[in-house]
């Protein structure tokens, strides 16, 4: 189940700059901290996510341990032509979740 | 001449800002009650509204997923029994209730395990397991924007006042009660934060400081450990007491769930 929150215009005017805002469930568990039975807890981050429209990659960012959980990402990009703006977290443990928003462009 | 003009003008001036004064003070008589969204910033205040920004709302989602997802020996989903959410309306504002063939009341989070157990047949989620929280997030999620309506029920009632002594009883190593902070304390400064007058308007709550959505237990929970104070356990039927005088207390306000906190 993945749970995410996407904030980007459904329409925009060729050339101008779009704010998408994107926000995902996620624990982000550090690896630093241990657990009730003093073992540290592994740690469950997401690594990356990377943004693309129509295939072209427009915003990729690495994520370190320090990131707070259920992490809120907002990014600009011109838009120039419409098309589909697909959105990709992975992370520890196989942690995949791909979401897609369309934008249509004037 | 001019000097009598001069005095017309002052007069004017002092007769708007009376107005101006008497106006601020009828506000203030129908309601002083301030919920804690008004003592946030304004960011937080724009997080919490913006429903794609409010990572509460992450919960919310989640918990419609849940809704209509089959579990226990059942079989049933939430939704078989319930329907639609729309059927949820109203039911955040007026809990905690004594469901039918009990004597004792239950909070939200109760009511959904009770579910669970009864007529699910399932085992009960932990306290503050996402899954509890995530549901009790989607049905309170449908009672938002609706005033706090406590049931009148008769039985409610010593438990209500029970709830109301432990308010006002002093505990922990630092000999507090809630009343000293959030009643005779309530908008002042307790280091640089201010004291909220503790209104359970947005419950479950998404703290920052905490990284995800907690229930009134967690923060009351909070509260006692700050007070060094031994929490109730989990289970404890003190929590529930508490949270019937607190919705009591603010019966009538408007239920922001799932509201942000610092």
């Amino acid at each position: 189940m993945a749970n995410v929150l996407v904030n980007a215009p459904k329409t925009a005017k060729r050339g101008s700059i779009v704010e998408i805002k994107a926000l995902i469930l996620h624990p982000m568990e550090t690896g630093f901290r241990p657990g009730p039975n003093g073992r540290i807890i592994p740690r469950n981050i997401i690594e990356r996510f990377t943004a693309t429209w129509n295939g072209t990659e427009i915003f990729d960012m690495e994520m370190s341990p320090a990131i707070a959980a259920n992490p809120f990402v907002s990014f600009f990009a011109v838009a120039s032509e419409s098309g589909t703006v697909g959105l990709r977290w992975t992370g520890d443990e196989g942690f995949v979740v791909e979401e897609r928003v369309s934008i249509a462009v004037e | 001449m001019k000097v009598l003009r001069l005095g017309i003008g002052l007069a004017i001036v002092f007769a708007a800002s009376w107005a101006l004064a008497q106006g601020i003070v009828d506000k203030g008589v129908t309601d002083k009650r301030r919920s804690g969204t008004q003592d946030m910033g304004e960011a937080l205040q724009k997080m919490q509204d913006d429903d794609t920004a409010n990572p509460g709302m992450l919960f919310v989602q989640l918990g419609g997923q849940l809704w209509g997802k089959a579990a226990g020996a059942a079989g049933k989903s939430c939704a078989d029994c319930h329907g639609g959410a729309a059927s949820m309306k109203g039911v955040a504002a007026r809990y905690p209730a004594i469901p039918k063939g009990t004597d004792a009341p239950v909070d939200l989070e109760g009511r959904i395990n009770l579910c669970r157990t009864a007529n699910q047949q399932a085992d009960s989620f932990p306290p503050e397991s996402r899954e509890l929280l995530a549901l009790a997030a989607y049905v309170a999620h449908q009672s938002r924007g609706l005033p706090i309506a406590p049931p009148d029920d008769p039985r409610l009632a010593p438990f209500r006042t029970r709830g109301q002594d432990l308010w006002k009883i002093r505990q922990g190593q630092l000999n507090l009660s809630c009343a000293i902070c959030h009643d005779d304390n309530a908008g002042r400064k307790l280091a640089g934060v201010t004291i909220p007058e503790a209104h359970p308007t947005g419950y479950p709550i998404y703290r920052l400081e905490w990284q995800t959505l907690g229930s009134l237990k967690r923060r009351l929970r909070n509260c006692l450990a700050g007070i060094r104070a031994e929490p109730y356990a989990y289970d404890a039927a003190e929590y529930v007491m508490l949270d019937l005088f607190l919705m009591d207390r603010a019966k009538g306000m408007t239920l922001e769930s799932p509201a942000v906190r610092p």
